[in-house]
């Protein structure tokens, strides 16, 4: 059997998409395959690990619990949808000049999910980021340099915040 | 990944009386899929038996939390976040805000929905120690209208339930009469997030002068579904709280649990903890001194 595929029209980091595909592909598997974003990781394929985890209609979801039908019209940000041109997100800096990263396969997920965290909630605890990272799984950093980016992102976001209203 | 998108058809119909007509229609033919939360991880691992799927994703008559003076209802499409967000499920059926803070991830709760986890009906559910303590009734609809039944009766068996295949799990209604009981809720598992319960006690009662009233008992993962305890309930309700009491309730709990062996524990682990979190309620209901 060859399901017939579905046009699905979206929004993907801003730009509006219209792709064909079968109505279960994975929106992991369509953003990956068909729209060369391969920013997004898969890890698990089950939903346990974050690796591929973005942001749809402004909440976290991961990509490969998401049939792809059911993204029709909706807002997806992935992580390439993070920098502003040139100039990396705080997160992705704060990562960067806190050791937050190491091989890099969890990292997108962990910068969407802080993402998704600091736009709720600007001014976490740690124990407010440990349980919005808690379905993203890392084996390199042991957590605690993710968990100081974020704190550190959040900061400089609010500082940022305060600045701009200035 | 070893799904293959070729072999399943998904449809939206994008509303509910378009998917009653549907399953009406073709009864048992469709199954419904929310937030996939349950049935992706089977369609990724290549088990995803069902050929046909409707989506329930986005029909907004099914996300609802809705409020009268003596219940809530809440839409089978609500998600975890939405409830756990809630003031008044905050409020008033705090065990509910509770446990749907505890399941999965942040993203899983965004997408699971209510209705999804008592149909798919786990023992382990996490989401139905909290309705069956608090009295939830479920509200099934189908193209030949609406009936109600007491969440206590709707699983049947294990992974089954009291519905016919053309109706659809429409929305929970809870009593809001909690304030003055006493409230309890535990979940043993590996971690915090992402596990999957080892066992699950849910309890109210209320307490009169040193005698407990009307209590109840909800559990996860000690039988082939979410079900009351209701013989060890029976031990507790009109008794005073008492060392000999709190004896008998767990002999009789350890009686009435029907747990099993798996690879997240075994019977024994199980039957025991269950014990203890029943203990553990007891001793938070003689701290309180039987303050109503």
């Amino acid at each position: 059997m060859n399901t017939p595929r579905a046009i699905i029209r979206f929004t993907v980091n801003g730009e509006r998409m219209i792709v064909q595909a079968q109505p279960m592909k994975r929106l992991l598997d369509v953003l990956r395959e068909d729209l060369r974003l391969t920013g997004t990781k898969e890890g698990c394929g089950e939903g346990e690990c974050g690796s591929c985890s973005v942001r749809m209609d402004g909440e976290l979801v991961n990509s490969c619990l998401v049939p792809v039908l059911q993204a029709e019209g909706a807002v997806i940000q992935t992580v390439e949808g993070l920098a502003r041109n040139d100039e990396l997100h705080p997160l992705q800096q704060a990562f960067l000049d806190h050791g937050g990263a190491q091989c890099g396969v969890c990292t997108p997920g962990m910068l969407m999910a802080a993402a998704q965290l600091i736009e709720r909630n600007p001014n976490p605890s740690i124990a407010e980021i440990r349980e919005a990272l808690a379905g993203n799984l890392c084996r390199c950093t042991g957590f605690t340099r993710i968990f100081e980016a974020v704190a550190v992102a959040a900061e400089k976001a609010r500082l940022e915040k305060v600045h701009d209203a200035w | 990944m070893r799904g293959n998108a070729d072999v399943h058809e998904l449809i939206a119909p994008g509303s509910l009386a378009a998917v009653l007509e549907l399953m009406a229609r073709e009864p048992g033919k469709w199954t419904p899929i929310a937030g996939g939360t349950e049935l992706m991880v089977a369609f990724s691992a290549g088990r995803l038996t069902a050929s046909r799927l409707v989506s329930l994703w986005g029909i907004a008559d099914l996300r609802f939390i809705e409020t009268t003076a003596d219940a809530v209802a809440i839409g089978a499409g609500a998600t975890f976040l939405d409830l756990r967000r809630s003031a008044t499920i905050q409020a008033d059926l705090p065990l509910i805000a509770r446990a749907s803070s505890w399941i999965g991830s942040i993203a899983n709760q965004g997408r699971a929905t209510l209705g999804g986890n008592l149909v798919n009906g786990s023992p382990a559910a996490d989401s139905s120690p909290a309705l069956l303590v608090y009295d939830a009734e479920v509200e099934l609809i189908s193209v030949r209208g609406r009936r109600r039944i007491p969440y206590c009766e709707f699983h049947t068996s294990y992974k089954s339930n009291a519905m016919a295949p053309d109706e659809l799990l429409y929305a929970v209604h809870l009593p809001r009469r909690w304030a003055h009981h006493r409230q309890y809720l535990r979940k043993v598992g590996t971690r915090r997030a992402m596990a999957i319960s080892k066992v699950a006690l849910a309890a109210t009662a209320l307490m009169n002068d040193g005698v407990i009233g009307e209590i109840r008992l909800g559990a996860a993962s000690l039988g082939p579904f979410p079900m009351r305890l209701v013989k060890t309930e029976a031990a507790l309700a009109g008794q005073p709280l008492t060392r000999e009491t709190a004896q008998a309730a767990r002999q009789a709990l350890l009686t009435e649990a029907k747990p099993i062996d798996d690879i997240r524990s075994n019977a024994e682990y199980r039957r025991t903890v269950a014990a203890n979190l029943l203990g553990e309620f007891l001793l938070e209901l003689r701290q309180e001194g039987g303050r109503a």
